[in-house]
């Protein structure tokens, strides 16, 4: 076995979270099989001088070399060109394994190559092991399926193998201090016309002030159960009074009654809250793998046997559309004595 | 303009998943089965694009016979024909769909013309393989981009934004293109009375693709252990909100 290529994407002169995860995870397959492994970064021409300190300490997660690709022609993010890129780092080595980061962007630059050269790839991995102990011949692996409500064991074998890794499932790798600088290696990517055929032109910021669903720390959530669009106003209410983002399940967004940009759940926006606060949501899996990272869940619903109350911390059992109302009255009456 | 998209027949799990005795498959005997969530919005979208351009919209599904099912709900809220790869049902690789969708589209291009659109879910619900749009562009020497929440076409050009951190890129692609796209990007309709007859009576065309296998190769299913949690009854009814607010001044929220 000839080692392993990580795909990393640079932020602020560091790996991102997601592709800390992925040099976590490299590093354990790799250290398992007692080989090497390198990483691969794509920048535009412009950026490669600031990206060659970041490829350098990439050193302190145990790569060995990066290769830095770069070309003018890489100047704003293009699919197909990051993924000519790291086609032309693979085809030059002799790489048994390529591990990209489970980021939108890594995920789409990595079924490029897997299209370009005509290799199986699987997404969403949260743990690999190369069969026979030198690591060649076809690798066990273990994959999301459902957004991870489903395991599937599976064989992944291909030259190289090509997997992303499932995100927040394994710990984000820490850069060891005093450690080695990682060699640099520059590459120029061979990016051709058809290769920008589809690529970014521009970027649209977001409006408003509102709290970030992905960020909050409190997040008051509503569905089925709330009966109407107008019933909302009061878990706006009570978000407001407690600094809380709203989110909503899937059936709230598919009878029209919140916009899809406040769903949470597999097709929506995945929270991380302290508190999450369900009110009128059943708990189908398409919402409850988008809430599974919320640390505590208070759930407020009228059937006990919802089957959103195994995730419960606290429960309520009651109608939303009396008890809300009794809480946002009972915080206000605490906050005005406070 | 013609609009080919590309739909997933799965099932709709609802609470929990129940394995069936063979390991390598849901047991889906009480389950009732849907278009893929991403993919029902390409319907919706290649419905509103053929409606304001004018045109031809093909919807078509690699799956067993039943999936039959969900190119009717496709054709009962607009779209014109359905096209079914049939197979036995077995689980098929990401490479092996997407060997067999080529074939497919090259089949009905060189009968019909070429689509001006290539409509696919970003990713499927149950297997998330997140490639057969990819590797279909690919084979087909056509631009795409996925994760889509929102698409214009004007003068053969698509512009396309995809959600980012703190906003939305905008990409801009050529036509002919495959366009992979979210939840989101509109709200899909629901199929009329009089749609649902129609699509009763329209023929699927119905083919048996050959099965190329090219992994990764599914072994066994397992279901992740999880921590049910037990939850701490704060009351019932509204008589429970002084307990749930002195738990809020415990975390801190309040």
């Amino acid at each position: 076995m000839s080692g392993i290529l990580v795909l990393v994407e640079l932020a602020g002169g560091a790996p991102d979270r997601l592709s800390a995860e992925a040099l976590g995870f490299a590093g354990t397959v790799a250290k398992a099989s007692g080989v090497a492994f390198d990483a691969v970064v794509v920048v535009g021409g412009n950026d490669a001088g600031a990206a060659e300190s970041a490829a350098a300490g990439l050193g302190g997660y145990g790569v060995g070399t990066v290769q830095l690709a770069t070309s003018d022609r890489l100047s704003s993010f293009a699919p197909a060109a990051w993924a000519a890129a790291v086609t032309g780092v693979v085809g030059s080595g002799s790489y048994d394994a390529v591990i990209a980061p489970g980021s939108d962007t890594a995920t789409e630059v990595l079924a490029h190559v897997a299209a370009r050269t005509g290799q199986p790839m699987a997404a969403n991995v949260v743990s690999a092991e190369p069969r026979q102990p030198d690591g060649s011949g076809p690798w066990r692996i273990t994959r999301q399926r459902w957004a991870g409500s489903l395991l599937e064991e599976a064989t992944l074998d291909g030259q190289p193998r090509l997997l992303t890794v499932a995100p927040h499932v394994v710990p984000a790798a820490e850069p060891a201090a005093g450690a080695a600088p990682a060699t640099v290696a520059r590459v120029v990517a061979d990016v051709t016309d058809a290769d920008l055929r589809a690529r970014v032109v521009g970027r649209d910021v977001a409006s408003g002030d509102r709290i970030s669903l992905s960020d909050a720390k409190v997040v008051v959530g509503g569905g089925r159960g709330m009966g109407s669009s107008e019933a909302f106003a009061m878990l706006d209410e009570l978000a407001g009074l407690l600094g809380a983002a709203v989110g909503v399940s899937r059936v709230a967004t598919s009878l029209g009654w919140r916009p899809h940009t406040q769903q949470i759940g597999q097709t929506g926006t995945r929270i991380a809250p302290d508190l999450y606060i369900a009110c009128g949501i059943s708990g189908a899996i398409q919402h409850i793998v988008g809430a599974k990272s919320a640390k505590r869940i208070l759930v407020i619903n009228t059937d006990p046997e919802a089957p959103i109350f195994r995730r419960a911390t606290y429960a309520v059992i009651g109608d939303v559309h009396a008890v809300v109302p009794a809480i946002t009255a009972e915080v206000r009456r605490v906050k005005g004595a406070g | 303009m013609r609009i080919l998209v590309l739909v997933k027949r799965v099932p709709a799990t609802g609470g929990r998943i129940v394995l069936a005795d063979d390991g390598r498959s849901i047991d889906t005997r009480f389950l009732g089965f849907v278009v893929s969530p991403h993919e029902e919005c390409g319907v919706e979208e290649a419905v509103r694009l053929i409606e304001a351009n004018g045109g031809e919209s093909v919807v078509m599904t690699l799956g067993p016979a039943e999936a039959a099912d969900q190119l009717r709900d496709a054709l009962a809220v607009g779209i014109d024909r359905g096209v079914l790869l049939e197979t036995d049902g077995s689980d098929w690789d990401p490479l092996a769909t997407a060997t067999a969708l080529t074939e497919a589209v090259r089949r009905l291009e060189a009968a019909d013309g070429p689509f001006d659109l290539i409509l696919v879910g970003n990713e499927s619900a149950d297997s998330g393989g997140f490639q057969v749009g990819i590797r279909l562009a690919v084979a087909l020497d056509r631009p795409v981009v996925t994760g889509i929440k929102a698409l214009e076409i004007n003068d053969g050009v698509a512009t396309a934004r995809r959600q980012v951190s703190g906003g939305f890129d905008i990409y801009e692609l050529p036509l002919p293109a495959v366009v992979g796209v979210r939840e989101g990007i509109n709200l899909p309709r629901y199929p009329s009375v009089p749609g649902r007859l129609r699509a009763r009576k329209k023929e699927i065309e119905t083919s048996s693709p050959e099965k190329v296998p090219g992994g990764p190769t599914l072994d066994r299913l397992m279901l992740p252990v999880e921590q049910e949690a037990q939850a701490e009854i704060l009351g019932h009814g509204p008589e429970a909100a002084p307990r749930v607010v002195e738990v809020l001044r415990e975390l801190g929220v309040l």
